[in-house]
């Protein structure tokens, strides 16, 4: 079986955020970066099917030259070889053009599953998997939790609202997008880390893979949300606050 | 292109989202000065058909064909591919479901856009709408504009929009119900869907809970967990958690709250170490009251809060589970 996991690189959760001067972006010398969280997600599960049912996982990532770094993560984890799409355009693209070019590279290796995250940390879109899905005319599943292969077919259990699931069935190949939490995930080997280095990686440049088409949304401008409801912070010493906290919660919610 | 078309989600009873979209949708369609129009798929839609005859719309369509009857991405890109195609909207919006989320990046692919997914206010400069969505997880905020040359698909984030503020006819008149009869085969369906169902019953009830006392990704390992049960145990409530805690296992999962967890009201809901993210959001933001306790004093938790401490939960958690004992004794 052969399966390709896209992986987006993308500000780490904790980094300190501020805007760049154009106020279109964020200022990233000031960011750390790792692997977008479904993403690892995603990765663990087709490790998880290669050690089942055989087979080889291939990394498929756009991003500039630093998200090689994420890249060679990937593969210390377990993943096979990889497709780095260099580009220092992600900010500006829309998802069409990007699903366009992670589509292209994955047309090129005909795998039976193609799995992604369900979105992308920073961008929040939970586009890029289902687009690709339609361009490259595969049934697909947003939002699993759970994958089953049987024969030529994959039978999944999506995630639904307030705790509903439901399994659904299709033909492969296919595209998952896949939840966090579906399962553990491992962390890389010593081995694994030195085997990295060794393992192949394809950097491609985005204009072998799809022409320039303008853009169909534009992004016009980040700026931090305004503050639309006062809360009451309550200042001072821990024990000091924690006291004043305590009297809230008996006089005024009357809970205590 | 012309119209407003809200399209709303619908299976023996809506989904609440729907009437937020729909209200967006109304708003929207006052500004540009446009009619509003809503479709619904599947193969039963005389109830529905019924409610939204009484909705202040121009026209409202019953996308209606046995292949609808259960849901799938093929069946229903399919079929409001159809409807947009002969109707031309300007604007085609949705609830960001999470079978919106199925369907409606493809859909939005068959005439060559990208949908802007989750948008939580629309505005109007020089005539054209700005979409503003979360990025980081709602710690910023865009404006996106449409650029594209079709019709442009937005889909409406939670609670983004108020159901109530849908204005119904003054008049109290009923919008014609129009048919759409897709065509559509059942080979063209390449996914068959389940019975719909639910993990486990559920033995934590915090719908009913009074007091919850919910943990984050703030406190960083499992080992840390009593800093927030002691917590619980002093207030006498129940302890809940956000998605993270129970994707690793640290608590079960009947005691997540949020979208795809429970949703909860208590009389005061303690958020410890939780960012604010839309999902959480949405499962306690009918709480009587919040607190939250944060490091971050910029996280979205705050825009919620009633009250917060700002500050390492390590440090107040235990000063707050100290002082509620000293409250409760003296
Ligand atoms: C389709 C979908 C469904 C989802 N459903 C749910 C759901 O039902 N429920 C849910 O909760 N999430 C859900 N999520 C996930 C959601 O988007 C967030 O990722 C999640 O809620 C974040 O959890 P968190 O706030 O605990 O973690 P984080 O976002 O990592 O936040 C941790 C917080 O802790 C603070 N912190 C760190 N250290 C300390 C310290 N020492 N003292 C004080 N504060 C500290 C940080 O400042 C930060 O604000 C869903 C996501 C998707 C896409
Ligand atoms: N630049 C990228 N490179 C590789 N995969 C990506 C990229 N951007 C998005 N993806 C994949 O698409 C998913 C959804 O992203 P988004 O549509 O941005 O929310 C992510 O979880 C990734 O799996």
């Amino acid at each position: 079986m052969k399966i390709i996991v896209a992986v987006k690189q993308v500000p780490s959760r904790d980094s300190a955020i501020r805007l760049d001067a154009a106020g279109k972006w964020l200022e990233e010398r000031d960011l750390t970066f790792e692997i977008n969280e479904p993403d690892a997600y995603a990765l663990e599960e087709a490790l998880l099917l290669k050690q089942k049912h055989g087979g080889e996982v291939i990394v498929l990532c756009a991003g500039p030259e630093r998200a090689g770094q994420t890249i060679r993560e990937t593969l210390a984890k377990g993943a096979d070889r990889a497709i780095h799409i260099l580009c220092d355009d992600l900010v500006r693209l829309d998802t069409l053009a990007l699903a366009r070019r992670l589509a292209a590279a994955a047309a090129a290796e005909n795998a039976d599953l193609i799995l992604t995250g369900l979105q992308s940390d920073d961008l929040g879109l939970g586009l890029t998997g289902v687009v690709m899905a339609e361009i490259l005319g595969m049934p697909h599943a947003a939002i699993v939790m759970q994958v089953e292969i049987l024969d030529s077919s994959v039978r999944v259990k999506r995630e639904l609202e307030d705790g509903w699931f439901q399994w659904v069935q299709m033909p492969m190949p296919a595209l998952l997008t896949i939840q966090s939490g579906i399962s553990p995930l491992r962390y890389a080997t010593l081995m694994g880390i030195k085997k990295a280095k060794t393992k192949e990686v394809r950097r491609i440049a985005p204009e072998q893979l799809s022409p320039p088409e303008p853009p169909t949304i534009a992004l016009q401008r980040v700026y931090l949300p305004p503050r639309k409801k006062k809360t009451q912070i309550i200042t001072g010493a821990p024990a000091e606050a924690a006291a004043k906290l305590a009297d809230v919660l008996k006089f005024e919610m009357r809970v205590l | 292109m012309n119209g407003v078309l809200a399209i709303l989600e619908y299976r023996g009873g809506w989904n609440r989202m729907s009437w937020e979209a729909l209200a967006a949708g109304q708003a929207l369609a006052a500004q540009l000065n446009q009619p509003l129009m809503a479709a619904v798929a599947g193969a039963n839609l005389d109830e529905a058909m019924a409610d939204l005859a009484a909705k202040p719309l121009a026209r409202a369509f019953a996308v209606r064909h046995p292949l609808l009857g259960e849901y799938t991405a093929d069946g229903f890109t399919a079929a409001f591919e159809q409807l947009i195609r002969a109707l031309d909207p300007a604007l085609a919006l949705f609830p960001h479901t999470y079978q919106v989320r199925d369907f409606a990046p493809c859909l939005a692919m068959r005439f060559g856009q990208t949908l802007i997914a989750d948008a939580i206010a629309i505005g109007v400069d020089s005539g054209q709408p700005v979409f503003v969505r979360q990025l980081l997880q709602g710690k910023l905020n865009a404006d996106y504009r449409h650029a594209g040359a079709g019709p442009c698909f937005v889909s409406i984030q939670a609670g983004a929009f108020r159901a109530d503020a849908l204005a119904g006819e003054p008049s109290g008149a009923r919008c014609a119900v129009e048919e759409f009869a897709p065509r559509i085969e059942a080979s063209q369906i390449r996914s068959q869907p389940g019975e719909r169902f639910r993990e486990s019953a559920q033995t934590v009830d915090l719908s009913a809970a009074s007091l919850i006392v919910a943990v984050g990704r703030g406190i960083k390992e499992q080992a840390n967990l009593p800093v927030v049960e002691e917590l619980a145990r002093a207030l006498g409530a129940e302890l809940a958690a956000s998605r993270p805690i129970c994707d690793n296992g640290w608590l079960p999962m009947e005691g997540q709250v949020g979208s795809s967890g429970q949703t909860v009201s208590p009389k005061v809901y303690i958020a410890v170490g939780i960012s604010g993210a839309i999902q959480h959001l949405v499962g306690m933001k009918g709480s009587k009251a919040i607190i939250a306790i944060n490091k971050d004093e910029s996280a979205p938790i705050f825009e919620v809060a009633d009250y917060g401490i700002v500050g390492d939960l390590f440090e107040v958690a235990p000063a707050l589970t100290a002082a509620v004992r000293k409250v409760k004794g003296g």
